[in-house]
C-alpha cells in the first residue's frame, strides 16, 4: 500500500538563474550557443573553504542545492540521500583519463580519481551533513533521476524513511561534450537544444508541512515503448493513478527525431491541454527531467506558464495536476504525475 | 633552502587548491596535517605525486611520507637531501 | 502470510577462478587462486601488480556467448552477459517475459573500459565515434538487458564497491513490494587502465597476493568479474514449482560519513549497516554462522571492518575474505561474494581467508584459514565502497 509522498521543497542550479531566485519567470535566458554552462552561486557562503577546494563543479552544485532544499523543507537530517546522475563526475573522469593517456600513466592526481566515482556527490553531501543514513546513487542515463524518485517512494512505503533528500545532477565535461556535439550535428536529426548541466534537489516526505508543494502521485519508467503504444501506456498510467484530467503536460522536447513521441501526445491525447517544454531553456543533460520537475513546481506556485516554455498558448484556470513525460532517443521513458496541495 | 621553502609553499597552495591562503599564511614549522593547515590523507598522496614529478623523489611508503610532510621545514630538508631534479 | 524474505532461484558467475558456478566452487574448495600478472591490458604497472584477471580475451568471450563481433561490446557487457545468462538458465527460466521481470545491475567501470581506448582517437571510425553513446554506466546494463530480452524494468546502481550488494538489496525490495515478480540482480566490472591507475595513485595496490586481516597486509589486488542472482516471488515459485537455492532474509545500507575514501577507525558505517541487516532479518546476532567479509586487505578497511564486527559480535562468528581468490572485483564484488555466501550455505562449507598469518595488533581477531565444514543457516556478506557506502546482506538457508 503506497503512502503519500509529499514534495516539500525544491532547489535548482541550472543554466538559468534559478538558484534561490523567486523571480526566475521574469527573466528567462534564451541560449544561443550549443553549450550552456550552469549559473553558479558564490559557494564560499555555503561550503567551507577547506572542503570546497577539492570539489568538482558537480559536487559544489550538488551540495549547494541539497542544503538549500533541506533548509526550505525544514529538515536538519534526512533519513536518506538518493541521487541520480547520468554521466557522474565527468570533468574529473576526463582529466584523469587524459592524464593517463598523455603522461603515460605517470604523475596522476589521486583527487581526480576519487572524485570520478559516480556516488561522489551523494557521499559528499552525507559527509557535509554527517549523515549516516541510507545513501544510494542511480546511474542510468535519462531515468537516473526517476530511479532515485522511485526509490524514495519505496522507502516511504516501507516505513524506512520519513524525510528524503533526492536529486538529479549532471555536469558538462570536456572532450566528451565536444564529441557528443559532433555526433548530434552529424545529421539533421540530432539534438537541437544546448547541451547543459544542472543540479536539482527535492525533499520528499511522508508528512505534510506548511511548506509542502505537491504530492508525488505516480511514477513509471519503461525501457522501450513503440510509437503506437505510447498513448495507450499513458492512459493506463493515468487510470492506475485515478486521474482523467491533467492541467498541464510537461514534455522533454529536445529537437531531435525522437520528439515524435511527444508529438503523438500533443497532437492527440493532450491536444487541448496546456503543453510545456523545458529543454529549450534548461538544455539537455541526462538528469534534465529534474529541471522539468522543478519547473512543474514553479508552475504550481506561480499559477502561470511563461511564454518561453509554453508550446500551445492554452491557459489553464488552475494548475493543479501536472504530468511530465521524458525519454531519450527512443528509450528510458518516464511518466511522473504530481498534484498541487497549495 | 629559503627559496625552496617559498617554492614549496606556492606549490602546496596551487596543487592542493588552497587559494584562500597566501605564502605568508604558511609558517615553516607549523604542522601541515590534522591541525595547522588541516590537510588530510588525499593531500598527502597529492604531495607524493608532486615529489616525484617535480623533484624526482619516489616515496612508496605512506607512513614514511607522513613524517616527511610534518612541516615545510621537514619537507624542504628532505627534498634538499634527496632530490634528483 | 507475507514472508519476511525473498527467494533466490538461480545464480551465475564468471571470475578469475572460473567461468561458471561449478568452476568457481571447485576453485574455492581446492584453494585454486585467480591472482596472476596482468596479461590483457598494456600498463606500465604490468610487472608490479597481481590481479584477478579472467584469462579469456574479449573475442573469446564473444565466442562463448555466440555474439556478433561487430557489435562493439565492452568487456563489462560481455562478462555481465555470461553471468546473467547462466543465472537465468540455472533458474530454469524458459520464457523471460512470462512474468514482470527486471534487471538491476551494478558497475563502476561501465563503458570506461572502451572509452579509454577511443577517447583521444574518436574520429577514426564509427565505432570509436560512438564511444560517447556507450560510455555511461546504464548503457552497459541496457546492452545486457537486450541480450536477455528483459524490457520491463532496467536499472543501474553505482556506489563503488558496494554497488552489486545494493543492486541485490533493491531487487529484494522490488519483489517484496510486488513492483516486480522476478528480478535479475548483481553486477559486472572489468579491469581497466582507469581503475588500475586510480588505485595505484591512492597507493592501495599490493605487489603480492593480498593478506586480508593480517598484521602485514599492504593493499589489495584488483579483480574483474560478474555475478547475478535470480530473485522470484512466492507466487512464481509455487506456480512453477521452482527450487529455492537460498533466501535473502536481511539487508541494510548506511553511510560512514567520515572521509571520501577512508573508513572510520571504529567502522561506524559498517556497524550501523550490519546491525540494521540483522534486525531486518528478524534474527539474533548469535544466529549469524559465518561472515563473508569485505576484507580488501587495505590497512584501513580491514581495521575498520574488524573493529565493527568486534563491536557487534561476542563471540565473533567465523569470518573470511575471499578476495585472495578473486581479487577485489569492485562493483561486482557484492554479487560475486553473494554467490560465494550461498555456495557456502548450501555446502555447509566456510571458504578460507588465504594468506593470513598474523593478527592485526589492534584487534585480537583471526579469520578462518582452512576449508571448514560447519552447519550454516545464516551468512552475513559485507560490501563497503568509497564514499562511506556500507551494505550488509544476510542469506539464509531455505528450510
Amino acid at each position: 500500500m503506497n503512502k503519500t509522498c509529499y514534495i516539500n521543497s525544491a532547489s535548482s542550479i541550472s543554466s538559468q538563474n534559478t538558484f534561490r531566485n523567486n523571480n526566475f519567470f521574469e527573466k528567462i535566458i534564451i541560449h544561443k550557443e550549443k553549450i550552456a554552462n550552469a549559473i553558479e552561486p558564490n559557494y564560499s557562503k555555503i561550503i567551507n573553504p577547506i572542503s570546497i577546494r577539492r570539489m568538482s563543479k558537480i559536487t559544489k552544485m550538488g551540495i549547494a542545492t541539497a542544503k538549500s532544499a533541506l533548509k526550505k523543507g525544514n529538515i536538519m537530517m534526512p533519513d536518506a540521500i538518493i541521487t541520480g546522475t547520468g554521466m557522474g563526475c565527468l570533468k574529473d573522469s576526463e582529466k584523469f583519463l587524459k592524464s593517463i593517456i598523455e603522461n603515460n600513466e605517470k604523475f596522476l592526481s589521486p583527487t581526480e580519481f576519487i572524485q570520478s566515482t559516480h556516488n561522489t556527490v551523494g557521499s559528499q553531501i552525507a559527509l557535509n551533513l554527517k549523515c549516516k543514513n541510507y545513501n544510494m546513487t542511480y546511474v542510468h542515463g535519462s531515468i537516473s533521476f526517476e530511479l532515485a524518485l522511485i526509490d524514495s517512494q519505496l522507502l516511504i512505503s516501507e516505513n524506512q524513511a520519513n524525510n528524503i533528500l533526492v536529486g538529479g545532477i549532471d555536469e558538462l565535461g570536456g572532450k566528451i561534450v565536444d564529441d557528443t556535439l559532433v555526433l548530434e550535428n552529424d545529421n539533421e536529426n540530432g539534438i537541437n537544444v544546448p547541451l547543459s548541466e544542472g543540479s536539482h534537489f527535492f525533499t520528499i516526505s511522508s508528512r505534510k508541512n506548511a511548506n509542502s508543494l505537491a504530492i508525488l502521485k505516480g511514477i513509471e519508467i519503461y525501457h522501450k515503448i513503440s510509437k503506437n503504444d505510447i498513448s495507450n501506456k499513458l492512459n493506463l498510467f493515468l487510470k492506475k493513478n485515478k486521474f482523467n484530467k491533467i492541467d498541464v503536460i510537461i514534455l522533454g522536447f529536445n529537437g531531435d527525431i525522437w520528439d515524435k513521441y511527444y508529438k503523438i501526445l500533443t497532437d492527440n491525447l493532450f491536444k487541448n491541454t496546456p503543453q510545456v517544454q523545458y529543454k529549450n531553456i534548461s538544455g539537455e543533460f541526462s538528469t534534465s527531467s529534474s529541471f522539468g520537475l522543478w519547473l512543474g513546481l514553479e508552475l504550481i506556485k506561480k499559477q502561470n506558464i511563461p511564454k518561453e516554455v509554453s508550446l500551445n498558448n492554452i491557459k489553464s484556470n488552475k494548475i493543479n495536476t501536472i504530468l511530465l513525460v521524458n525519454q531519450f532517443k527512443g528509450t528510458q521513458f518516464s511518466f511522473v504525475l504530481i498534484e498541487s496541495i497549495i | 633552502m629559503k627559496e625552496l621553502k617559498e617554492e614549496l609553499k606556492n606549490k602546496i597552495i596551487e596543487e592542493l587548491n588552497l587559494g584562500h591562503l597566501s605564502v605568508q599564511d604558511i609558517s615553516d614549522s607549523d604542522p601541515l596535517f590534522k591541525e595547522g593547515l588541516g590537510l588530510d590523507s588525499i593531500d598527502a598522496l597529492e604531495l607524493i605525486v608532486m615529489l616525484d614529478k617535480d623533484y624526482g623523489i619516489k616515496l612508496n611508503d605512506p607512513i614514511e611520507a607522513k613524517k616527511i610532510f610534518e612541516s615545510i621545514e621537514n619537507l624542504a630538508s628532505y627534498i634538499n637531501k634527496n632530490r634528483l631534479r | 502470510m507475507r514472508k519476511n524474505f525473498v527467494s533466490i532461484t538461480g545464480m551465475g558467475i564468471i571470475s578469475s577462478i572460473g567461468d561458471n558456478l561449478e568452476e568457481n566452487f571447485s576453485a574455492l574448495i581446492n584453494k585454486k587462486v585467480g591472482l596472476d600478472q596482468i596479461s590483457h591490458i598494456n600498463t606500465i604497472h604490468k610487472n608490479k601488480i597481481k590481479v584477478g584477471e579472467i584469462k579469456h580475451t574479449n573475442n573469446e568471450l564473444i565466442d562463448l556467448l555466440c555474439f556478433n563481433k561487430n557489435e562493439n561490446y565492452s568487456r563489462t557487457e560481455l562478462l555481465g552477459s555470461i553471468a546473467a545468462k547462466e543465472a537465468i538458465k540455472h533458474s530454469g527460466i524458459k520464457s523471460i517475459d512470462k512474468f514482470k521481470t527486471g534487471l538491476i545491475s551494478a558497475t563502476s567501470v561501465g563503458g570506461m573500459v572502451r572509452t579509454e581506448k577511443f577517447y583521444l582517437n574518436s574520429n577514426s571510425d564509427d565505432n570509436s565515434k560512438n564511444y560517447v553513446k556507450n560510455h555511461h554506466a546504464g548503457r552497459s546494463t541496457e546492452r545486457i538487458a537486450d541480450t536477455l530480452n528483459i524490457t520491463d524494468y532496467i536499472s543501474t546502481i553505482s556506489t563503488a564497491c558496494s554497488s552489486a550488494a545494493n543492486a541485490i538489496m533493491l531487487g529484494a525490495r522490488m519483489i517484496k513490494s510486488k513492483k516486480l515478480d522476478r528480478v535479475i540482480v548483481g553486477g559486472t566490472d572489468s579491469l581497466a587502465k582507469f581503475t588500475i591507475n586510480g588505485f595505484n595513485t591512492l597507493m592501495l595496490l599490493s605487489e603480492k597476493e593480498c593478506m586480508p586481516f593480517d598484521a602485514n597486509r599492504n593493499g589489495l589486488n584488483l579483480g574483474e568479474g560478474a555475478a547475478y542472482l535470480v530473485l522470484e516471488s512466492e507466487e512464481i515459485i509455487n506456480k512453477e514449482k521452482k527450487k529455492v537455492l537460498a533466501n535473502i532474509s536481511g539487508y541494510a545500507n548506511a553511510n560512514d560519513a567520515f572521509h571520501q575514501t577512508g573508513s572510520s577507525d571504529k567502522g561506524n558505517g559498517a556497524f550501523i549497516a550490519i546491525n540494521k541487516a540483522i534486525k531486518s532479518a528478524k534474527i539474533k546476532k548469535e544466529d549469524i554462522d559465518y561472515i563473508n567479509m569485505h576484507g580488501t586487505a587495505t590497512i584501513n578497511n580491514d581495521l575498520s571492518e574488524g573493529a565493527a564486527i568486534k563491536r557487534i559480535f561476542d563471540p565473533i562468528p567465523p569470518f573470511s575474505s575471499t578476495k585472495p581468490y578473486t581479487g577485489h572485483t569492485l562493483a561486482a564484488a557484492g554479487a560475486i561474494e553473494a554467490v560465494f555466501s550461498i555456495l557456502a550455505l548450501n555446502n555447509n562449507t566456510i571458504f578460507p581467508n588465504l594468506n593470513f598469518k598474523n593478527k592485526m595488533p589492534e584487534l585480537n581477531i583471526s579469520p578462518v584459514t582452512e576449508i571448514t565444514q560447519k552447519n550454516l543457516k545464516n551468512v552475513l556478506s559485507n560490501s563497503f565502497g568509497f564514499g562511506g557506502n556500507c551494505t550488509a546482506l544476510i542469506f539464509s538457508k531455505n528450510e
